[in-house]
């Protein structure tokens, strides 16, 4: 970690060339935007009732009348998408913050009080990382009979021991700072030097964190839609969506293609705007 | 390391593998009660509850036992694969698991070659072309794959290759090996695409780490010629932090190949797990929820192993958990 002090000319230029160029990250900025606008006023948006159906006029190809065509059923597919966007957004948002309050909190108490709390948490991870989380949901959820909010609920507990794993790391690190120690000495409470003195220094890592959280829980709830495990039957749902049109595929390919293409490009965006903020607080310093 | 010091480390992570089983077990067994219902409905499956069929599940599963009694019994029949029948079609569990192994087994390893073609090989190009143009492009492209999770890659594969330009067959398992290879090109690259941008982004960031070695630039000035250097130098040292992510990718794999399965409609192990979701069939769920269990563990335990027959330095008490 020493000669990582050392900065030479190659790695300072090396650093400035590394940096992505922020009109990519602009475009995801307003990529996000796009979609949160679409989950809060996407319903009134809608040129028609996302549920709605016209069997008469089924499989309609894209057109001024239905802009993304229209499914099975005869609802509009343009209007389900920008309905959908709701339940994309919700649950993850839940998710991530619930993770982050959880997570940061056990990863704080994990790094600087070490222990019990800190074995505990560190074979939570273990059994997390042996076993992929979406599993566990998809076998859990077809026990308990699946939901959206059950589907948060799990992602929520399996995702904190990550959350808590990368924030016990960042913790770790601090807690030998002579900061710390200089409010050690001072007397301040263990519970204030956590809250008020280490997670200002790591709350980068935390937030940079929690985007990518979002990206990865927007990914699997979609994915337990696509499974019949997350949004109820009929509610717009991209992941629905995609199971529900697949046979569509050779007749109106376009009601399985939007919806597909708005995960993925939700996804890329959001994630790219993590690794963005992670790279602007390790090349402050702050961190690492 | 010598070969009684692995012999320990295989017994040791043995010892560790029985015990995450016995854990996963007990948690696989308590889902019949947990789930909504009593445990004979959970055995029932949504059948008419007779008296008389009431009474066989009981004696079947030994409900009239207390609860541990019941795990321990359940425990030493599925150590002889006896998970029970199937509440949807009454068969023992374990026969269809069987007759659904194959192309679930066949997607694997295919899309698993995939994932190291489609990831080492790019990842390594991308390293040696630092910055370069077509460096810039497989690290954007990699971003993009890594965010398109395989139930969103699969239907995309198909759009483009099965209804656009019909290249590949749009489901279905075809005979013979050639056959089968061809109809399950998709959906291993749908399932090998995520995984291989992870690995590509490891293993193009551990290159230009070993690149930027000293005994690089030493071997070099020494006069070996490029082409040795890179391979026999660079590149197995830059192999190193890759298998251990290897691990890790794993459980992506598994969970991946269930979407890609019902994207697919393969008919392999995970479109049965989904089937017995759907109908809530107890006895399958706990039986493919074991199966992949220890198939993770195994897989776990080979990444391992694999580890240290690439890296003779590794000390594994040095490890951290």
């Amino acid at each position: 970690m020493t000669e990582a002090a050392i900065t030479t000319p190659q790695r300072l230029t090396g650093r400035r060339v590394r940096r992505r160029p922020p009109v990519l990250i602009a475009l995801c900025f307003a990529f996000m935007a796009l979609v949160l606008l679409m989950a809060i006023a996407g319903p009134m948006l809608a040129p028609h009732d996302p549920a709605q159906q016209d069997v008469l006029g089924s499989l309609a190809p894209p057109g001024a009348e239905h802009w993304l065509g229209t499914d099975g059923l005869g609802r509009d597919v343009f209007s389900r998408m920008l309905a959908g966007a709701q339940s994309a957004i919700l649950g993850p948002l839940v998710i991530a913050l619930a993770s982050m309050v959880c997570g940061n909190l056990l990863g704080l108490l994990a790094g600087y009080r070490g222990g019990i709390i800190d074995s505990l948490v560190m074979r939570w991870v273990d059994l997390m990382v042996a076993i992929p989380s979406l599993l566990i949901i998809i076998v859990v959820a077809g026990a308990l009979g699946g939901g959206y909010w059950l589907a948060v609920g799990l992602l929520i507990v399996l995702t904190i021991p990550t959350d808590a794993r990368v924030m016990r790391a960042a913790t770790l690190e601090q807690t030998p700072r002579p900061y710390v120690e200089a409010a050690k000495t001072l007397g301040v409470t263990d519970g204030r030097i956590m809250v008020r003195h280490i997670w200002p220094n790591i709350a980068a890592a935390a937030v940079a964190n929690s985007v990518i959280i979002f990206a990865g829980s927007l990914v699997s709830l979609a994915g337990l839609s696509f499974l019949g495990l997350g949004a109820e039957p009929g509610t717009p749902d991209w992941g629905q969506m995609l199971s529900e049109n697949q046979p569509l595929l050779f007749t109106n390919p376009v009601a399985i293609i939007a919806p597909g293409i708005a995960i993925a490009l939700t996804a890329t965006s959001v994630n790219l705007v993590g690794d963005w903020i992670y790279e602007k607080m390790s090349s402050r310093g702050a961190g690492r | 390391m010598s070969a009684r010091a692995i012999l320990l480390m295989i017994g040791k992570r043995l010892v560790a593998l029985v015990v995450l089983i016995a854990i996963l077990s007990f948690l696989v067994f308590s889902l019949v009660h947990i789930a909504p219902g009593t445990v004979v409905d959970a055995y029932l499956g949504g059948k008419p509850a007779t008296p008389e069929l009431v009474q066989a599940l009981t004696e079947r599963y030994h409900l009239d036992e207390p609860f541990l009694t019941q795990y321990w019994l359940w425990l030493r029949d599925a150590l002889v694969f006896d998970f029970g029948e199937s509440t949807l079609t009454t068969l023992p569990v374990t026969d269809e698991i069987g007759a659904r192994l194959g192309p679930s087994a066949f997607l694997a390893v295919y899309a698993y070659l995939l994932t190291l073609i489609l990831g080492v090989i790019p990842g390594v190009v991308a390293a040696l072309r630092q910055r370069k143009t077509l460096d810039r492009g497989l690290v954007a492209g990699a971003v993009v794959a890594l965010s398109t999770p395989p139930f969103v890659m699969g239907i995309l594969l198909l759009y483009l290759f099965a209804v656009l330009v019909p290249v590949f067959p749009a489901a279905g398992l075809g005979e013979g090996f050639l056959d089968q290879l061809w109809h399950l090109t998709l959906p291993a690259l749908a399932l090998a695409l995520c995984v291989a941008a992870f690995l590509l982004r490891h293993s193009r960031a551990s290159m230009i780490k070993v690149l930027d070695q000293d005994y690089i630039m030493f071997a070099r000035a020494r006069g070996l010629s490029r082409r040795h250097v890179l391979v026999r130098y660079a590149f197995r040292n830059a192999l190193i932090p890759v298998v251990t992510v290897s691990g890790s990718l794993l459980a992506f794999f598994f969970a991946g190949a269930v979407f890609v399965e019902t994207a697919f409609s393969l008919g392999g192990i995970g479109e049965l797990l989904v089937q017995a979701t759907e109908t809530s069939d107890m006895p399958m769920i706990q039986a493919l929820a074991m199966l992949i269990a220890v198939l993770i563990v195994l897989a776990n335990l080979l990444a391992d192993l694999a580890y240290v027959a690439i890296d003779p330095r590794i000390r594994f008490e040095g490890r951290s958990a």
